[in-house]
């Protein structure tokens, strides 16, 4: 229900089924009250082969420039700056998961993580690395099917792996 | 024998350890100690150590600074000392005409940004420099970061070396400090973060592949392997300032001065050590 309410909501026109609908807009995402999200992005399963090259891709979420995560050993320099990730689906839920991707301040305040799937809001925003200015709203880090991707890769990241 | 200070302290601990290059002591040239860590000073009560950004450089790159044969910015500074006795402008004047020697300006690296009574404002070296250049040489005032001015930034810093940063936090520089203080904790950027975030939260940490340091000054202009140049603070900052995915301020801009008095005062008790190598 959660779902279709928020569809109508941003005026999604319905190309024969729900999961080929637009994804939920960076706007749009419905934060939980301990900052998961539990709906998908765009209400296609994630890919966790695609996850994984973002996870290490310098320009996508360079997940590990913070933090180690052993089954990405063959991946050079894993960063000491967050937690590891090894088990973190023991954790934590997929839904929370989502919300850690897409904006992990809605779970950790004053986290130095950055936001993934965030347009606005943003002190002096600039045009990817380029040192100039960029007018908001910008284009999230992350694409919606590019932050189930790497929820999708976070999920195999249990103890058994 | 040249690097025996270096050697001898790295040789007794573990040769492979990060820890062993964070113990190793600067000595440039043999007898020129460099104070490469210090208790911070009282204004920075977030942390108990201050350290400068030798401390995290592999040992190779940290030898090359402990001889001017092999810091590649020396060359420079002497480029900078044959600008320093060449008369430009229609004063038909040198730097020297003015000051004498390089070496009488030992001491003056150490206390820049510093306040300026008669212009009312704080001043950088740059600043400084073509000051000197516009009002006394009638000169054409250098780039803000162009190679003239690094170069001479260097040759400043040179003949300070070993000397502690020391500069002036109260008196009429107290509003520049602040407004340099509230910028150094802003997370700028779609990356929102602050200077604090890699700097003061992280330092000794890797963020992918780099060894964060906390960003001190006390080496500029520091020589760059990476692009094989003299760099300004001011390009540094504009640096760190890009890669957090924002709209940078430009060299000489009075945020950046501000940035700068405060960033060198978190330095305060480090020595001077430009021209210094670096990654
Ligand atoms: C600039 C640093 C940085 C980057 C880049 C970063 N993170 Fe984080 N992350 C952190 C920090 C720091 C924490 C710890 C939360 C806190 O207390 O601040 C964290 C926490 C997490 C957690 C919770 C871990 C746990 O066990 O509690 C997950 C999951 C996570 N990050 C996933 C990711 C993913 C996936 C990416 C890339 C898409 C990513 N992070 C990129 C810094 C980062
Ligand atoms: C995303 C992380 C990050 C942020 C944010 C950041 N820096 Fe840096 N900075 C680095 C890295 C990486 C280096 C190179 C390694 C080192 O010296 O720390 C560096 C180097 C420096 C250096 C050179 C230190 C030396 O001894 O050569 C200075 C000075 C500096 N930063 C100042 C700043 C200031 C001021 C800000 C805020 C405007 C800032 N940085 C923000 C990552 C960052």
């Amino acid at each position: 229900m959660k779902h279709s309410v928020k569809i109508a909501a941003v005026g999604v026109v319905f190309a024969g089924t729900a999961v080929l609908a637009d994804p939920v807009a960076p706007t749009e995402v419905a934060y939980g009250d301990y900052g998961e999200v539990e709906t998908s992005l765009t209400g296609t399963p994630g890919d966790p082969a695609a996850g994984e090259i973002i996870m290490v891709d310098r320009g996508k979420g360079n997940c590990i420039a913070c933090h180690q995560v052993t089954a990405l050993e063959q991946y050079p320099f894993h960063g000491e700056v967050g937690p590891t990730l090894d088990g973190v689906a023991d954790r934590w839920t997929e839904s929370d998961l989502r919300g850690l991707v897409a904006n992990a301040k809605m779970v950790f305040p004053d986290t130095m993580m950055p936001a993934f799937y965030k347009s606005e809001g943003y002190i002096r925003p600039g045009d990817g690395y380029t040192g100039s200015a960029a007018e908001e709203p910008l284009e999230p880090i992350l694409e919606a099917q590019e932050v189930e991707d790497v929820v999708a890769y976070l999920m195999t990241l249990n103890e058994a792996n | 024998m040249k690097h025996y200070a270096l050697s001898a302290v790295l040789g007794l601990a573990a040769a492979t350890s990060a820890l062993a290059q964070e113990e190793a002591q600067l000595v440039i040239n043999g007898d020129l100690e460099i104070t490469t860590r210090a208790p911070a000073p009282d204004h920075l009560d977030r942390l108990s150590e201050i350290t400068s950004g030798w401390v995290y450089r592999s040992r190779e790159t940290q030898e090359l600074q402990a001889d001017d044969f092999d810091n590649p910015g020396m060359i420079f500074v002497d480029d900078a000392r044959a600008a320093w006795a060449t008369a430009e402008g229609a004063a038909e004047q040198s730097c020297q005409s003015c000051h004498g020697d390089p070496e009488e300006m030992a001491g003056v690296r150490p206390v820049y940004p510093k306040w300026n009574e008669d212009a009312g404002e704080v001043r950088t070296l740059a600043m400084q420099v073509n000051d000197c250049r516009e009002t006394r040489m009638e000169a054409e005032p250098w780039g803000y970061t162009s190679g003239d001015m690094v170069n001479m930034e260097a040759l400043m810093a040179s003949v300070s070396r070993g000397m502690p940063i020391n500069v002036a936090i109260d008196g009429p520089v107290a509003e520049t400090l602040a407004k340099g203080e509230e910028l150094y904790y802003t997370r700028f950027g779609q990356l929102e973060l602050s200077c604090a975030n890699c700097h003061e939260d992280n330092y000794d940490n890797n963020i992918r592949s780099d060894h964060l340091s906390q960003g001190q000054i006390n080496g500029f202009p520091v020589y760059r392997l990476k692009n094989a140049r003299l760099n300004a603070t001011h390009s540094r900052f504009r640096g760190c300032v890009r890669d957090t995915r924002a709209e940078t301020f430009s060299a000489g801009s009075p945020e950046f001065v501000a940035l700068e008095l405060y960033v060198a005062s978190r330095g305060n008790g480090l020595s001077v050590e430009g021209p210094s190598v670096r990654n």
